[in-house]
């Protein structure tokens, strides 16, 4: 079944704010095996001209991600979550993200199309911190694989 | 930001120091619980294959975040990457054995983007087992 293209440009207004912690930054450097001190040493952070220490790049994926699945799982969109696919992935930073960020993602959906019997959808994702000011801007491309037989 | 490269030394075509990631089981799971991706593909092999995967597979993500380490280590500043994409063209397929999987990254300098900015876009080439797993994967990053 295809997806309902009018929600094309629908926006999905920010859930609760996520606030960065440094212990949890220190978790996912670990489990990306970088041990970059600018994830972990205060000192090493402010150096290099950060506030505290700062989020590895793909960190905030994490919280946009969740964001992307509300939408995915909105049930006027009719998506079979089953047969997804995450197909490209692009960050554009204005800044890094950084221990102690307060921080509310907003949701658009970009584009849905149908390729080849896949559906494809575009979701863009707006993080913005407590200030109001945009920290990254995450696109990602979501496909649904058709499902057998159709 | 203080990247440790300096825009004027850098020319295009220039190698970045390639790396290789090993990546096995405990590593999914690990990086499952710091992403709060929990998808059974990444950690449960007969869940993998009855949705038509050879077996477990590495997050897209986590493949991701191996090749930036690529970029970042080099600039020296995590926080000089201005922009970071790729595609994700193959799954990295982690077997249940003592070797897991090693995840391969090249990088070099393709494009001086903006004397003013002292921006530089790094092309990244992302294998494993010989098959190139991230396409389109390029980094900007803003040099000293």
């Amino acid at each position: 079944m295809a997806l309902d293209q009018s929600f094309t440009g629908r926006t999905y207004p920010p859930a609760r704010p996520y606030e960065v912690g440094r212990e949890k930054i220190r978790e996912f450097a670990e489990a990306i095996g970088d041990d970059s001190p600018a994830y972990v040493d205060m000192a090493a952070a402010k150096e290099l001209g950060h506030p505290d220490v700062i989020a590895p790049p793909t960190f905030v994926f994490t919280l946009t991600f969740d964001e992307a699945m509300r939408v995915v799982r909105d049930p006027q969109l009719g998506l079979d979550y089953g047969r997804l696919v995450h197909g490209d992935q692009k960050f554009h930073y204005v800044r890094p993200v950084c221990a102690g960020d307060l921080l509310s993602v907003t949701s658009t959906i970009e584009s849905i199309k149908s390729l080849a019997g896949n559906e494809v959808m575009d979701v863009r994702g707006d993080v913005h911190d407590a200030q109001g000011e945009l920290v990254v801007t995450v696109h990602t491309k979501l496909v649904v694989r058709a499902a057998e037989g159709e | 930001m203080t990247a440790k490269v300096a825009y004027a030394d850098v020319e295009v075509g220039a190698e970045l120091p390639a790396r290789s990631f090993p990546v096995d089981r405990a590593t999914l799971v690990r990086y499952a619980g710091a992403s709060r991706d929990f998808n059974p593909i990444h950690w449960n092999e007969r869940f993998a294959k009855e949705v038509g995967l050879p077996d477990v597979i590495a997050h897209g993500m986590f493949t991701m975040a191996q090749a930036a380490r690529v970029v970042t280590d080099w600039a020296g500043d995590p926080g000089a990457v201005v922009d970071y994409g790729v595609r994700f063209t193959k799954p990295v397929v982690v077997p249940d054995d003592a070797e897991g999987a090693l995840i391969e990254v090249s990088a070099k300098v393709g494009a001086k983007l903006d004397d003013a900015e002292r921006t530089v876009r790094v092309d990244l080439t992302v294998t494993s087992e010989g098959r190139k797993v991230l396409g389109m994967s390029r980094a900007v990053v803003r040099l000293a």
